[in-house]
């Protein structure tokens, strides 16, 4: 579980005073922390571990990556489900 | 040579293990630290592409494995509790604890969560503000910065109801542990890339310098592992001992500087247990002061649990380079991913599941001698 997951960042967003980014990985798109990854901006690609970025890579060495830890199946801390906060969805 | 055909630039692949061939004058038992290294090497049998006398054993780097029965057996006295929402990563839940595992325990009602993030818990506190939300905060390096800022938010936010259950675990304590043991059978590393992806790889000189051991920071990928390999071979034959980087293209000597800074204001080092090995001194964290208001373990004040593990369990040794799966009577046999009985078995990334999920254990009777190329 320490291996970490290349993404590509499709846009950033602010909440609750975090730099966070929709990370697109393969099929699947999810919410990652860039706060450790100050330089990371939108297209580039990104190690993500357990949400958070946490290193860049360039392009071929995420898609490399990627295909490695499917083939191993090491995807799946990104079929945990989404978190929604239920009550603020209530009062919308 | 051995068959590389199904590698990606095999050719290179093909290079280096020519040019490790070349170099090598004698045998060596080189161990590579993560449990992801672990698993790719048996996987797409890089070990069994070295040459014969080029050993590799598999190391502590699985924090699901390490992680202590009573650390369990506290995560699951804390689940049970019926104020208490408790969430982990989904590689906890099928560890067993004395009495099954967290899926057992979910199932007979308690309120058990997956989660991808530590921060989802947020979202489950504010959602849940007449519960406890309590985080199973386990992991090596890689895993301290996002479960760090969980504790650093919490605070911040004031979230009262959010706490951690720390097992964390530290590299380069646990190396050093296992060159001083006596029984030691390893002279090199392969050390762990994405760990030091996070704390970069400044605290493994003292290491490589005082035990007289090259480390070679590398990946994980089939190529990476033979690379590492080929530089760990060299510094060996040349008498050297330093620490190099093979996984340059990732990382650097200072890690993420970031990620680092938070870790440290949140967690302190501290003294560990680790499955299967025993205390291992300064070899973990646990929360500094200012954030005892969200350590579970004050919270709840789960008393000491009496935890033991079966007597045939070799993984201790397994661990520390001293035997590898084959080696126990019980691998394959009693033992296996769905009746584990330690540490090495308990996660997809210990030595004795990939051996087992790879189909190792079908072959003990063929492969006693360490190194035969048994796939060629």
């Amino acid at each position: 579980m320490c291996l970490a997951i290349p993404g590509k960042v499709l846009e950033e967003f602010e909440q609750r005073g975090m730099r966070m980014a929709k990370v697109q990985f393969g099929g699947i798109v999810r919410e990652a922390s860039l706060d450790y990854v100050p330089n990371a901006r939108v297209g580039d690609y990104v190690l993500v571990h357990v949400g958070f970025a946490i290193s860049t890579v360039d392009a071929e060495e995420a898609a490399r990556t990627y295909e490695l830890l499917e083939q191993m199946d090491q995807l799946t801390e990104l079929e945990a489900p989404v978190v929604e906060e239920i009550a603020a969805r209530k009062r919308a | 040579m051995k068959y590389v055909d199904e590698y990606r630039n095999a050719h290179v692949a093909q290079n280096v293990l020519r040019e490790i061939e070349r170099l090598q004058t004698r045998p060596w038992v080189i161990m590579e630290v993560c449990g992801g290294q672990t698993h790719s090497i048996v996987k797409h049998g890089v070990d069994r592409l070295l040459p014969d006398g080029i050993e590799l054993v598999h190391g502590p780097g699985c924090p699901v494995c390490v992680t202590p029965l009573e650390t369990i057996d506290k995560a699951h006295a804390i689940a049970r509790r019926p104020d208490v929402i408790f969430c982990s990563f989904g590689d906890m839940l099928r560890v067993p604890g004395s009495n099954g595992d967290l899926f057992k325990l979910k199932s007979q009602g308690a309120d058990i969560r997956v989660v991808y993030s530590p921060l989802d818990c947020l979202k489950i506190a504010r959602s849940n503000p007449d519960k406890q939300i309590v985080f199973f905060a386990i992991g090596f390096e890689t895993t301290a910065p996002a479960n760090a800022m969980l504790v650093s938010r919490a605070k911040q936010e004031g979230a009262k109801n959010v706490s951690v259950l720390v097992s964390h675990s530290l590299v380069p304590p646990s190396i050093a542990y296992i060159l001083q043991s006596p029984q030691n059978r390893v002279q090199a590393f392969l050390g762990p890339g994405h760990v030091c992806t996070i704390m970069g790889y400044r605290e493994y000189e003292p290491i490589a310098d005082r035990y007289k051991v090259p480390i070679v920071v590398t990946g994980f990928e089939p190529l990476d592992l033979l690379e590492g390999t080929l530089m760990v071979v060299r510094q060996l034959e040349s008498g050297n001992a330093v620490v190099e980087n093979q996984y340059s293209r990732v990382l650097g000597r200072e890690g993420n500087l970031a990620a680092r800074k938070l870790v440290n204001s949140v967690f302190e080092v501290a003294d560990r247990k680790w499955r299967g090995v025993g205390w291992i001194p300064k070899s973990g964290y646990k929360l500094r002061w200012e954030y005892r208001d969200h350590d579970a373990e004050r919270i709840f004040e789960v008393k000491e649990i009496d935890t033991q593990e079966p007597a045939i369990c070799i993984s201790g040794q397994i661990l520390k380079g001293i035997k590898k799966p084959h080696d126990c009577p019980a691998f394959g046999d009693i033992c296996t991913p769905l009746t584990p009985l330690g540490a090495t078995m308990v996660s997809a990334e210990g030595a004795c599941a990939a051996y087992y999920a790879y189909g190792r254990h079908l072959e003990r009777q063929k492969v006693h001698v360490t190194g035969i190329a048994g796939a060629a």
